[in-house]
């Protein structure tokens, strides 16, 4: 595994590269299944959300494809590494590209990330192709990188749907 | 396609097991959409959706796309959303509010009821062309009926009536409106559409499953029951948690204490499980203590206690919507195919409740409805288990029969399991199966029920 994104951030100040490599190394846990390493990127008041809408407003007012604060985003993790998620099994793989990032925001320490993304999915024989748009708050904590919130809009995020188990 | 006779169908349907083909074979696929989705009372939407004249929102009704609406008197309108002239969608967007429909391709325009109003280049067409014949309209449902503001159609000019359709399981939709402080409920909060690779009968089949949560949702009851509450939670977790831990009760808990009810015409309703505090309306929970303080002051003590006695899981209408009247769900099933089914679910906001309540019932979807859910993705995997089993040829005949020699009388005229997890739903909507698609009186067919 690549550590280059791990390495400690010399300032609460990010550049658009150091943000670029966070992405594609968190993508890189996620397609290779290191679901407990994804999960400590977060700080510990995470919040975690793929909206069910376009434009969807609040994850408290409106349903959510996703919507984890932390303890939920902890108890979805351990899920996955239970040998009886019979929904992965057998297990999914999935390959992320994650591209054309901006840096959209700084204030407080809090850098908001836009960028896009494309993820395949294959399972039991059949493909499926999922894209949109991440947007990350990112936050320095003890010399590291953590996600304070990571938003996924889905490009149709409100098309009937087979279900959705591996986090994107 | 094969073609089924009245014998064919009705063998295939026998005391507690029925054929596979009733889950694989497109030719009864086409026959159940004929003779079930074009004849029985179907949910479309709730009154809350069209409020106005004007209103009006898009839904599939078995495969037919519709259109519901309410005209300039008030009055509920369904329409097949279909230009009379040359069959083109007519109305394109999901809901919205309109003086009129107006096809794109030519420019007929129609009522809100579907008459026609005007077409441009009338003087074009032959000599009998005439806007007040029905042939000119676009083509309305027969029978539109709400009860308690839940609108269901049905395809046929005449038949049961929807209170005889509904009976006893009218009570269901009581309980769903009844918990409302102001007696009122609006749909709020978005739409699930979630969709599996199996038959449309599957989903209502597993709703008043009480012998698979503890098998099948294993893997998030055992991740619910170690994670700590001292982590964050904003309240959306902390819901989630509870309910999957519920889903946790010993087998002992559901056979002996939550219920199974069926009705006429292929209706069930599962007891509730729950004893959860923040789940079930407690007084131990400050939520709950200032919502049954708003209901005691709107209805009364007496009637307050009435309704909170009222616990029920989920209410299965047949056959096409399931709901849980005390957590304000409702699930709408679409067959698409005979092996590719989407499900529509909705949730109510109750007026007069306190608005955390709303969130909990927004938290409470994403757990028991969402897509991405640690419970639901569980499900939609046994449908698509369940959907290619039933494509091998190894067993013909899918058993049924768990608690069909025990099934008893309930005083409103179904039976109950003498246990919880006694498959009698299944049986009776396959009795239901049987009245529709062998042309028998709907719910009169026995032949799945012992005598009690």
């Amino acid at each position: 595994m690549s550590n280059a994104a791990l390495k400690v951030a010399s300032s609460t100040s990010l550049s658009r590269s150091d943000c670029e490599d966070f992405l594609i190394h968190e993508a890189r846990l996620l397609d290779e299944a290191h679901f407990d390493d994804w999960l400590a990127l977060f700080t510990p008041e995470a919040r975690y959300w793929v909206p069910s809408e376009p434009n969807q407003k609040s994850p408290l007012d409106t349903v959510s494809l996703m919507y984890d604060d932390r303890r939920l985003l902890e108890t979805r993790v351990r899920r996955l590494s239970s040998p009886k998620i019979y929904s992965q099994e057998p297990r999914s793989r999935t390959s992320r590209i994650v591209t054309n990032a901006t840096i959209e925001s700084t204030d407080n320490g809090v850098t908001k990330v836009r960028s896009k993304f494309v993820m395949v999915e294959y399972r039991r024989e059949e493909q499926r192709l999922f894209a949109g748009t991440y947007l990350h708050d990112l936050v320095v904590i003890d010399s590291a990188i953590r996600i304070a919130f990571k938003k996924i809009d889905l490009v149709n995020c409100d098309a009937p749907m087979d279900g959705l188990v591996v986090p994107f | 396609m094969q073609a089924y006779s009245v014998d064919d169908l009705s063998s295939a349907v026998q005391p507690a097991r029925v054929h596979r083909k009733l889950y694989t074979d497109p030719a009864i696929f086409e026959l159940e959409m004929e003779r079930i989705f074009g004849v029985a009372w179907l949910y479309v939407g709730h009154e809350s959706q069209v409020r106005n004249p004007g209103d009006y929102f898009l839904t599939q009704v078995g495969r037919k796309a519709m259109v519901v609406t309410r005209d300039d008197t008030g009055k509920l309108r369904v329409l097949h959303n279909q230009c009379a002239h040359r069959g083109a969608m007519v109305v394109a967007s999901d809901c919205g509010h309109a003086k009129e429909f107006q096809c794109v391709y030519h420019g007929w325009t129609y009522h809100l009821d579907g008459r026609l109003k005007a077409v441009p280049l009338n003087h074009g067409y032959p000599s009998d062309f005439d806007t007040k014949n029905p042939r000119t309209a676009m083509t309305q449902v027969p029978r539109v009926e709400s009860y308690r503001g839940f609108i269901f159609i049905s395809q046929a000019a005449e038949g049961q009536s929807l209170t005889d359709y509904l009976g006893h399981m009218a009570t269901s939709l009581d309980d769903m409106v009844d918990r409302a402080p102001d007696g009122e409920i609006e749909v709020a909060g978005g739409v699930f559409r979630h969709a599996y690779n199996a038959n449309w009968k599957l989903y209502l089949e597993n709703l008043c499953d009480a012998a698979h949560p503890w098998f099948t949702h294993r893997s998030s009851i055992d991740a619910a029951q170690q994670q700590s509450d001292d982590v964050y939670s904003d309240g959306t977790g902390e819901i989630a948690i509870r309910q999957m831990r519920q889903n946790g009760a010993p087998y002992s808990f559901w056979e002996n204490q939550v219920g199974i009810w069926t009705y006429a015409n292929g209706h069930s309703y599962l007891g509730d499980y729950h004893d959860d505090k923040k789940l079930t309306a407690s007084m131990e929970d400050p939520l709950f203590r200032e919502y049954i303080g708003i209901l005691q002051e709107k209805k009364g003590k007496e009637e307050t206690d009435r309704i909170l006695k009222v616990r029920r899981w989920n209410s299965n209408l047949y056959p096409n919507v399931s709901f849980m009247s005390q957590y304000q769900q409702l699930r709408v099933i679409h067959p698409i195919s005979v092996n590719r089914t989407v499900v529509c679910t909705y949730n109510f906001r109750m007026k007069g409740a306190p608005e955390q309540m709303f969130r909990n019932t927004i938290s409470f979807a994403n757990t028991v409805n969402g897509t991405g859910s640690l419970v639901l993705t569980d499900d939609l995997e046994i449908y698509n288990r369940v959907g290619i089993g039933l494509h091998s040829e190894g067993a013909e005949w899918i058993e049924v029969g768990r608690g069909y020699h025990s099934d008893v009388r309930d005083e409103f005229g179904g039976l109950k399991g003498k246990n919880s997890t006694s498959e009698v739903y299944i049986r009776n909507m396959f009795d239901a199966w049987r009245g529709y698609m062998l042309g028998d009186k709907a719910g009169s067919a026995q032949t799945m029920k012992e005598s009690a």
